[in-house]
């Protein structure tokens, strides 16, 4: 076996190993690491305002808003433009968020622990679809259900969480699979399966009845809300994998909605970026193409791990959400057996004849094949302040995987 | 040279790689072709190539 070969070996028998589980609920200032008033997380790799494209923009103002530190929308943009704020990958804080991305202070953050290696992963909580924060939505409709989430549903879940003990991420993720989910654009299941798990301990713990009953039926009414663990999930499995010498492993992939970056076990925590694509997709009535913005969010943490858009044949009913047929759905994962080192453990395909699902990307086998990962996605719109118009497919571009391929090989050689 | 003139004394079952064309043609004839999805490793891009090589050789 080659060097690349055994550091490859290496680097994804890590990744199988992780054992995701969810440990509770706290507040972003005081859990992730590094995180102060100041500092804003977001999405995808490293960004400046002054590049920073409208839905990213609109949740930074939101975000500014709801830590009232500005009073208006003009406010918090003169605020977000002066320098005073620093923008920060969530990538860089174990961090990982939806479309957007923005975490800021005050947000109530789930808190993951692979019990495998012990590291921790954060996310907000999901704020269901539409005129949202993570889109880059920011009215009074949003800041106030922000606000909600923060006083009522955190609090309650957490409570819950309490009540009712660590919930085993890795299996929850993997019956989703089994149920039609997968993971990524698709999550009524493992959203079902953990509502299932908490209502008990929910009503149980909650302060009041009416606090149980409005949680519940938040949860109920977001077939998304599992995303926000499904995300963290494949977050804390890929990071004890993400700097492994000489291997050629995927071990993120991200977008902020103006650049489309990748890091590569073997190269350590750099990013390799280019510009973000368009999503091929589906629209919502009254919007089209003309109002994307290009491709964003950590969202494509769940393909980097193994699922998501890689599991797609788990998944027929999604083609009704992000476009494509059934066969395409099957061919999808077919084909990523093509640029993946390994087949997941735990993570299985009942209509594959429960073959475990294409995971590991092999930054060689990218560029050798030319196929790019399958990535299922939502669309925001590009201006600040509007929100989801629709959800799509999107193929990440080459240029990141081949700008990578030349460093390793230069890495390599000196 | 004996056996590859046999071959062209009975029908024909053909795998094609690469341009579709030549499988065509054939197909045109009445042969059995069946197309090989295939590609040149890297898009064919030379640079690209090599340091493929390079790492497989690593």
């Amino acid at each position: 076996m080659g060097a690349i070969e055994e550091a490859n070996a290496k680097a994804v028998d890590i990744l199988l190993a992780a054992k995701p589980v969810l440990r509770g609920i706290g507040v972003a200032g005081d859990e992730i690491p590094g995180m102060t008033k100041q500092k804003i997380l977001h999405a995808g790799p490293p960004v400046t305002w002054d590049r920073m494209c409208g839905p990213m923009r609109g949740a930074v103002i939101g975000a500014l808003i709801y830590e009232a530190m500005a009073g208006s929308r003009e406010e918090a943009e003169e605020l977000a433009a002066s320098g005073q704020i620093t923008y920060e990958p969530c990538h860089h804080s174990q961090a990982v968020g939806p479309m957007a991305g923005v975490v800021s202070a005050s947000m109530p953050v789930w808190i993951l622990e692979n019990e495998t290696y012990k590291n921790r992963a954060y996310c907000t909580l999901n704020e269901g679809l539409g005129k949202v924060l993570r889109y880059g939505a920011l009215g009074d409709e949003v800041i106030d259900r922000l606000r909600w989430m923060e006083r009522t549903l955190a609090p309650t879940l957490a409570r819950a969480l309490d009540a009712h003990g660590d919930v085993d991420l890795r299996s929850m993720i993997a019956q989703a699979l089994e149920m039609g989910d997968e993971g990524h654009n698709r999550n009524r299941a493992g959203t079902s399966l953990l509502i299932r798990t908490l209502a008990p301990s929910i009503v149980s713990s909650a302060e009041s009845r009416s606090a149980a009953s409005e949680v519940l039926a938040f949860l109920t009414s977001n077939d998304h809300f599992f995303l926000n663990l499904s995300m963290p999930a494949a977050k804390c499995s890929l990071d004890p994998a993400a700097d492994v010498p000489g291997s050629t492993l995927v071990s993120a992939m991200s977008r902020n909605g103006t650049d489309f970056g990748i890091r590569v076990s073997g190269l350590g925590s750099r990013w390799f970026t280019a510009p973000a694509p368009k999503v091929d997709g589906l629209y919502f009535p009254g919007f089209g193409g003309e109002d994307a913005n290009p491709d964003i969010g950590d969202s494509v943490i769940c393909e980097t791990a193994g699922f998501g858009g890689f599991a797609m044949a788990s998944a027929p009913a999604i083609v009704q959400f992000v476009g494509g047929t059934v066969d395409f759905a099957l061919n999808s994962t077919r084909e990523m057996y093509e640029i993946t080192l390994a087949e997941h453990a735990f993570y299985r395909m009942p209509i594959l004849d429960f073959r475990g699902t294409p995971t590991g990307i092999d930054l060689r086998r990218v560029v050798e094949t030319q196929i790019p990962p399958v990535v299922n996605t939502g669309i925001a719109h590009r201006e600040p302040g509007i929100g989801q118009v629709g959800a799509g497919l999107v193929k990440p571009p080459m240029k990141c995987f081949e700008d990578a391929l030349r460093a390793f090989a230069e890495e390599r050689s000196s | 040279m004996d056996k590859m003139l046999e071959l062209f004394g009975r029908d024909l079952s053909v795998i094609n790689l690469g341009l579709e064309g030549f499988g065509d043609a054939l197909t045109a004839q009445g042969v059995d072709v069946v197309q090989m999805d295939w590609r040149p490793p890297a898009g064919g891009r030379p640079e690209l190539i090599e340091l493929l090589d390079q790492l497989e050789e690593a």
